[in-house]
């Protein structure tokens, strides 16, 4: 029993103490972000291009389908009330709002957190960073704060790009395949949408960008150096992201209502 | 230098990219209620019931949004409702008896104010009040009426 309540109280401190230092690594990143900005701006952009331009297709295919899907549904369960033509509405509501920005979390953290986590924690593991060191050069400048800044420019512009073309496919869906009347989809949709209901959807993408870009390149710093210690902390990437981003999706939405 | 030139070139279609899609977001998917004049006059009504009337509801004569209201206050005075409108200023032949109506646009949609041409020489301008309104339709005193009405019906 009381072996338990050790157990339970040292996972505690353990929790505390790694929350704690993500805090802190987090400050130093953005203590480092303005000189990277000006200084190492091409690495940057190479990090834009590695955590957003290539998840683009990942992005698109998965928002046509998530926008057809939430067509669908609308219209099966809305018909029955011969209200079809608030489809439009109940899909950029769901999306701008809530699906848009946390499946785009979702899918940004198993395509480009993973990369970064791995790509770090090998760097890691293979001497790298400390080989960095030992020329003087500090790696959370050179290797992590760069990721950092491509994963968190690349959410918002991955989440606009998710939540248009899912738009686009419940357009698909219900005006193309469904027959619901094109002026009423998009025009019910006006009407009932307010300029602060998209900025709820981009304040959500810009914390999740933060929160999904943070944990990668922390999972990754903070990798065990060698092969399994390296897969474990792209698993963790995904799961820690995962719980992190519901857990802000709920607290934004709770904030602002 | 190949592969630089590639990977500016996606970043930067990438970013264009999601310019466009903010772009769409904010202009095509929320409303911007399609009346905007440049001058425009303000006229009074007053109410015995707005329902639930808000500010910037359109105004709107022959099914067209001629105008947009500003300020609904209460008079706790005369106890009725004042509802502030402003009509675009190119409107200027609407005569001075035309009546106002709270109206619901379909059953359940959002209210906005009717105006009904009268057949007066003189015409709305700026800081006039419109005299003839009509309260809005609460649906639950109709559905009242309605029964209050059978029952009696029923009794007498």
């Amino acid at each position: 029993m009381i072996a338990l309540l050790r157990d339970v109280f040292t996972t505690l401190v353990l929790f505390l103490r790694t929350f704690g230092a993500m805090n802190i690594f987090f400050l130093q990143l953005l203590l480092y972000t303005p000189a990277t900005m000006v200084r190492r701006f091409r690495l940057v952009v190479a990090q834009v291009h590695n955590a957003g331009a290539l998840s683009i297709v990942i992005i698109i295919v998965s928002g046509l389908f998530v926008g057809g899907v939430l067509g669908l549904q609308a219209y099966s369960n809305l018909e029955r009330f011969n209200a079809e033509d608030t489809v439009g509405i109940f899909v950029a509501f769901a999306l701008v709002k809530e699906i848009g920005p946390v499946i785009s979390a979702l899918l940004f953290a198993g395509r480009a957190g993973t990369a970064l986590a791995s790509e770090i924690g090998l760097m890691k593991a293979t001497d790298q960073l400390a080989a960095m060191e030992m020329m003087a050069v500090n790696p959370v400048r050179r290797v992590v704060v760069p990721r950092f800044l491509g994963g968190v420019i690349s959410m918002p512009i991955l989440t606009a790009i998710f939540t248009t073309v899912g738009l686009l496919g419940g357009h698909l869906v219900a005006v193309e395949l469904l027959g619901v009347d094109v002026g009423a989809f998009w025009q019910q949709m006006q009407q009932t949408l307010e300029l602060s209901d998209v900025n709820e959807g981009i304040i959500k993408s810009l914390v999740f960008g933060l929160v999904a870009s943070l944990v990668a390149v922390w999972e990754g710093y903070n990798a065990i150096p060698t092969a399994e210690g390296v897969g474990r902390a792209t698993t963790r990437t995904v799961v820690v992201t995962a719980i992190a981003v519901l857990f802000f999706d709920f607290m934004i939405t709770a904030a602002v209502l | 230098m190949q592969q630089t030139r590639t990977v500016e070139l996606g970043t930067g279609l990438f970013v264009l990219l999601g310019i466009g899609s903010l772009f769409f977001l904010t202009t095509q998917t929320t409303g911007q209620h399609d009346f905007a004049a440049d001058e425009t006059f303000e006229v009074q009504a007053r109410f015995e019931n707005v329902g639930s009337l808000k500010t910037r509801a359109p105004v709107s004569m022959s099914g067209v949004t001629i105008g947009r209201v500003t300020e609904i206050e209460f008079d706790g005075e005369t106890l009725e409702a004042v509802v502030t409108f402003v009509i675009d200023r190119r409107y200027d032949k609407i005569p001075d008896d035309s009546d106002a109506t709270v109206l619901t646009a379909g059953l359940l949609g959002s209210q906005y104010i009717g105006l009904q041409a009268g057949g007066s020489e003189t015409y709305l301008e700026d800081g006039s009040e419109v005299l003839f309104t009509q309260s809005a339709v609460v649906l639950e005193n109709l559905i009242g009426k309605y029964l209050f009405d059978r029952d009696s019906g029923d009794g007498g």
